[in-house]
């Protein structure tokens, strides 16, 4: 595995590579992010704030689709790494653009769902629920978007032979983005009791 | 981690995870709340876990990583428990109804 660069690749004191450390305090800082805004909706639902019913309007099936297409880019993006571990450039480039393809795919779903649900008129100003709602997905989906962009950089940089350690840094990444849906799916889309 | 450990069965644990995906979305469809409760959050963390432990290679990791998470989810239970107040209890001397009679909005005005 290559680690060119002028980069410190391991910290002394934990025996962890620079990077993957620094991935891990990234996700550390995301579950507050996220964590933030779940607890305040638990504790909304939980005090019985009108509006919450309104779960029992989105589509439980967009959802779930939309959950089992980053199930399976977290498969691929793990298989990336495999591959790039055995030293599989052109293999690990294919299974990272799948899981970009699977990114798109979630997007696709999620701005249908959107745009039915704002010309029927619940928009972001209608309740408390879908102000939580358009704020914990649309964060969600930039944190998508986010992890595309930085997937295809690394893809194109693998195929020069460099940076390989960083496709095991998006996968921890990718793997969080598609952990945190985890949690949104049952609260947005199955919970409306 | 990397090269220190064998890869796990990722194909397997992924459909382990689709099934979990499927039992978490036909499970409320018997509309029994605690059901829902079991197989829609219940099921979250168990799928969240096996991502995380599996996928993010977590049952690899130093102490250190898992004491950043595990340290990460207590100060979210702090925070959780520290706003609980300020939303679920709305009773008291310094509380007003204000939203039935519109005087939030005539206080910010």
């Amino acid at each position: 595995m290559s680690n060119r660069g002028p980069v410190a690749t391991h910290r002394s004191s934990t025996g962890i590579p620079t990077g993957r450390l620094a991935t891990w305090w990234v996700v550390a800082s995301e579950i507050f992010i996220f964590g933030g805004l779940i607890a305040c909706f638990v504790l909304f639902k939980l005090n019985g704030t009108p509006g919450f019913e309104d779960a029992s309007k989105t589509s439980v099936a967009a959802g779930a689709f939309n959950t089992f297409v980053l199930l399976t880019s977290s498969l691929t993006i793990v298989l990336a790494h495999a591959a790039i571990e055995s030293g599989e450039r052109k293999k690990a480039f294919n299974y990272i653009w799948c899981t970009i393809g699977g990114g798109i795919v979630f997007l696709i779903v999620k701005t249908y769902e959107y745009s039915g649900k704002i010309i029927s008129g619940d928009t972001i100003t209608e309740n408390l629920f879908w102000s939580f709602y358009y704020t914990m997905t649309g964060l969600h989906a930039l944190h998508v978007i986010g992890g595309m962009v930085i997937m295809a950089l690394i893809s194109f940089d693998i195929l020069k032979g460099y940076n390989f350690q960083r496709v095991e840094l998006i996968g921890i990444y990718w793997h969080f983005v598609d952990l945190v849906w985890i949690f949104l799916f049952p609260l947005f889309y199955i919970a409306n009791f | 981690m990397s090269g220190t450990h064998t890869h796990p069965n990722y194909v397997k644990i992924w459909f382990w995870l689709v099934i979990l995906l499927v039992i978490s979305t036909v499970g409320p469809m018997l509309e029994i709340p605690i059901i829902t409760l079991i197989t829609a959050f219940g099921i979250a963390v168990v799928k969240a876990f096996m991502v995380a432990s599996n996928f993010m290679h977590l049952k690899f990791e130093k102490h250190i990583i898992w004491f950043m998470m595990i340290m990460s989810l207590i100060l979210l239970g702090v925070f959780f428990f520290g706003v609980a107040p300020d939303i679920m209890q709305t009773k008291g001397d310094q509380w007003i109804d204000c939203i039935s009679d519109n005087s939030c909005v005539e206080q910010r005005l």
